[in-house]
């Protein structure tokens, strides 16, 4: 394998893996206060759906992204309003709202577009690929200039959001007193609660978060990875990053790195279909099934324990 | 928390709830143009005016019955197996396996080994998941999700490579042979050849699903084991106290819970398809925790919830047919009906508390 093969199949693992990151991202701030998000996938197809949508209607992608964040947002509060404020079981909150949005999506791309349940291909509304500085001059420079202009440079915005968004979720959850009193409502609320602090509040603002991250996530899909929404075109992604969090422990960083292992193999399932590898030939269906099984190897606890936030999953009922 | 009487909570939220989902459906439907009440005497006519119909209705609902059964089991132990959709292909490709390389003397015999096939590959299908749920405490939502994804992935390589006959491009099975052919409800009623039930895919499996309603109602009410699984379910430590083992708990009832919704691969490749192909579950698996839910875990519910779900998918397609309005509607209805029946639980529950609260108060 050459330089150029590594580098695109590199360049495909970040793109792939970006929508992961910011999903994963969405994920680690709602379970770190307690509120187990299986909507992940939801948000981000309403989100994709609605990105598309209004990036078409007005020709902006960035009018896209507001209404694809608060088309995720609005989810998120269905979620809070279940699971928060009604005390609802948030694992059945979670697979309603993924049926809702994979249901709502497809009824209004037909009835506005009447196209089959998708949004008409966008010409303009999509995010362009930023060139960063130097990059086409330095482009000759052995080794590095490649990888400089190949893998780092030419993605979109979205991609540097996301990247940049690593260090800022750390700093947030681990560096300030937003973070600590979210992370403190995700081991154990009644703490949180004698000192005097709303825990609603808090988990409220955690899932608001996540679906600002999730809109993101919908409208990298539907405006810089593709031009526009189909059905389903998440496909399955809001579960890999709900793995990924498993895998990453419930950290920032290992969110980065996990996701971007998912992300490469989805580049080599893409690129290559069977790999043969001599003696026996891997199947396609095994890359694509891959994180999945890793991710039950590690929730078997046999690569080191993933201990999830102690109170995640439990409504908070406040005593009186 | 003892303050409604036990009608209130078992027929009157549900119904409560249904009501707002239907409410919510009709709104959706009226916004985008169309006329609910229209749209609602299509579904019914579809649906229900016709013994095809009927047909198409009873044949969706005998899936819903496997799976919501399935849920409901696991939910008996407090149980959340969302995996009832890859243990549904498997239980398919065990059908298969049973219909394709067993040459049957009659359908009588078949059904007999594919029921066993279906059960035995969707239950085992469940112990992994069960198994590190049990041993290493594993969350068991997490594990079952993703070996639905493993499942797909999996029957699309054995179709892709192992049972598709030669030089097929699509990847299914070849069809089974004739000896399996299960007799549909135009068979039975009609002989194969009036008008009765003509065309519906509605079969013998139906009353499979009856027995299977049966059985689990004895399992969970009559046994000394469906005892430890509601023990289980109402408290784990109390049913330890009493000696109840909680690992065996769990692997059992996800066994159970397995094997049920293997069955519902009986209905849809052996009865319907006749041959194994891609996505046969098609969401089948989800629609059991709506039934669950509805039917409150008890399969008197289970089987009614089973008819108004398949009510909804026939009348969907009547709907997708003669309308504007797609048949994603259906994925809507079921959302909303999950929503409120299962999450938002309380909307209705709490404002039904305080009114009988207050009845009490005054009588």
């Amino acid at each position: 394998m050459d330089l150029m093969t590594l580098l695109q199949i590199l360049d495909s693992t970040v793109r792939l893996g970006t929508p992961l990151l910011l999903m994963c991202l969405a994920g680690l701030f709602s379970e770190r206060a307690g509120v187990v998000d299986i909507g992940l996938e939801g948000k981000a197809l309403a989100a994709a759906f609605f990105s598309a949508a209004f990036a078409y209607y007005s020709g902006s992608v960035w009018v896209g992204l507001l209404a694809g964040v608060l088309a995720a947002i609005a989810f998120s509060m269905i979620h809070g309003l279940a699971s928060i404020t009604f005390r609802g079981n948030q694992l059945i909150s979670g697979v309603a709202l993924n049926f809702l949005a994979s249901g709502v999506t497809v009824l209004i791309a037909q009835t506005w577009f009447a196209q089959g349940g998708r949004t008409p291909t966008l010409e303009e509304g999509r995010y362009s690929n930023i060139t960063l500085p130097f990059a086409e001059s330095l482009q000759d420079v052995p080794i590095i200039g490649p990888i400089y202009y190949e893998l780092i440079s030419g993605h979109s915005i979205l991609v540097y959001v996301a990247f940049l968004l690593v260090p800022l979720s750390w700093w947030v959850l681990f560096r300030t007193r937003f973070g600590l009193r979210l992370r403190a409502v995700g081991e154990n609320p009644a703490a949180v609660d004698t000192a005097g602090i709303s825990v609603q509040r808090l988990r409220f603002a955690a899932i608001i978060i996540a679906g600002v991250l999730c809109g993101l996530a919908g409208s990298y899909l539907a405006t810089a990875l593709q031009a526009g929404f189909v059905r389903e075109m998440t496909a399955g992604r809001g579960y890999i990053a709900l793995a990924a969090l498993i895998f990453a422990k419930w950290r920032p960083w290992y969110c980065l790195s996990a996701t971007m292992l998912f992300g490469l193999l989805q580049a080599i399932a893409l690129r290559y279909q069977n790999i043969d590898l001599g003696a026996f030939v891997i199947p396609v269906q095994f890359m694509n099934a891959l994180p999945y099984i890793l991710t039950i190897v590690i929730l078997a606890g046999f690569v080191g324990a993933a201990i999830p936030p102690r109170a995640s999953g439990e409504p908070y009922v406040k005593e009186r | 928390m003892d303050r409604m009487p036990v009608w209130a909570d078992v027929v009157l939220i549900p119904l409560i709830s249904l009501l707002l989902a239907a409410v919510l459906s009709a709104v959706a439907i009226w916004a985008i143009g169309e006329n609910p009440w229209e749209a609602f005497s299509l579904m019914v006519d579809g649906a229900l005016m016709r013994s095809s119909g009927w047909g198409y209705t009873l044949y969706y609902a005998t899936n819903f019955i496997f799976t919501g059964l399935a849920v409901s089991v696991a939910f008996h132990a407090k149980l959340f197996n969302i995996g009832g959709e890859g243990q549904a292909v498997i239980g398919s490709l065990g059908v298969a396996l049973c219909c394709l390389f067993i040459p049957w003397p009659h359908w009588t015999l078949a059904l007999l080994g594919s029921t066993l096939g279906a059960a035995l590959f969707g239950a085992l299908w469940a112990l992994i998941p069960a198994y590190l749920q049990a041993a290493r405490g594993s969350h068991i939502v997490i594990t079952t999700i993703m070996f639905n994804f493993i499942a797909a992935a999996f029957l699309n390589y054995v179709l892709v490579n192992l049972l598709r006959p030669v030089g097929a491009m699509e990847p299914a099975s070849a069809t089974f042979p004739d000896a399996t052919h299960l007799p549909t409800f135009r068979d039975i009623f009609a002989g194969g050849e009036g008008v009765l039930f003509r065309g519906a895919p509605a079969n013998v499996t139906f009353f499979v699903a009856l027995a299977a309603c049966v059985l689990v109602w004895l399992l969970i009410w009559r046994t000394k084991l469906g005892y430890e699984i509601r023990s289980q379910g109402n408290s784990e430590s109390g049913a330890k106290y009493a000696g109840i083992s909680p690992f065996r708990i769990i692997i059992v009832a996800m066994l159970i819970s397995g094997a049920l919704s293997g069955l519902m691969g009986i209905n849809v490749t052996q009865g319907e398809a006749e041959r194994l192909i891609l996505n046969s579950a098609e969401g089948a698996g989800f629609i059991g925790i709506a039934v669950a839910l509805m039917g409150r875990n008890h399969p008197v519910g289970v089987l009614l919830a089973s008819i108004l779900f398949g009510f909804l998918y026939q009348g969907g397609a009547e709907l997708a047919m003669w309308t504007s309005i797609p048949r994603e509607l259906i994925v809507v209805i079921q959302a909303l009906v999950i929503l409120f029946t299962g999450a938002m639980d309380n909307i209705v529950r709490w404002p039904l508390e305080r009114v009988f609260m207050a009845l009490r108060k005054e009588g």
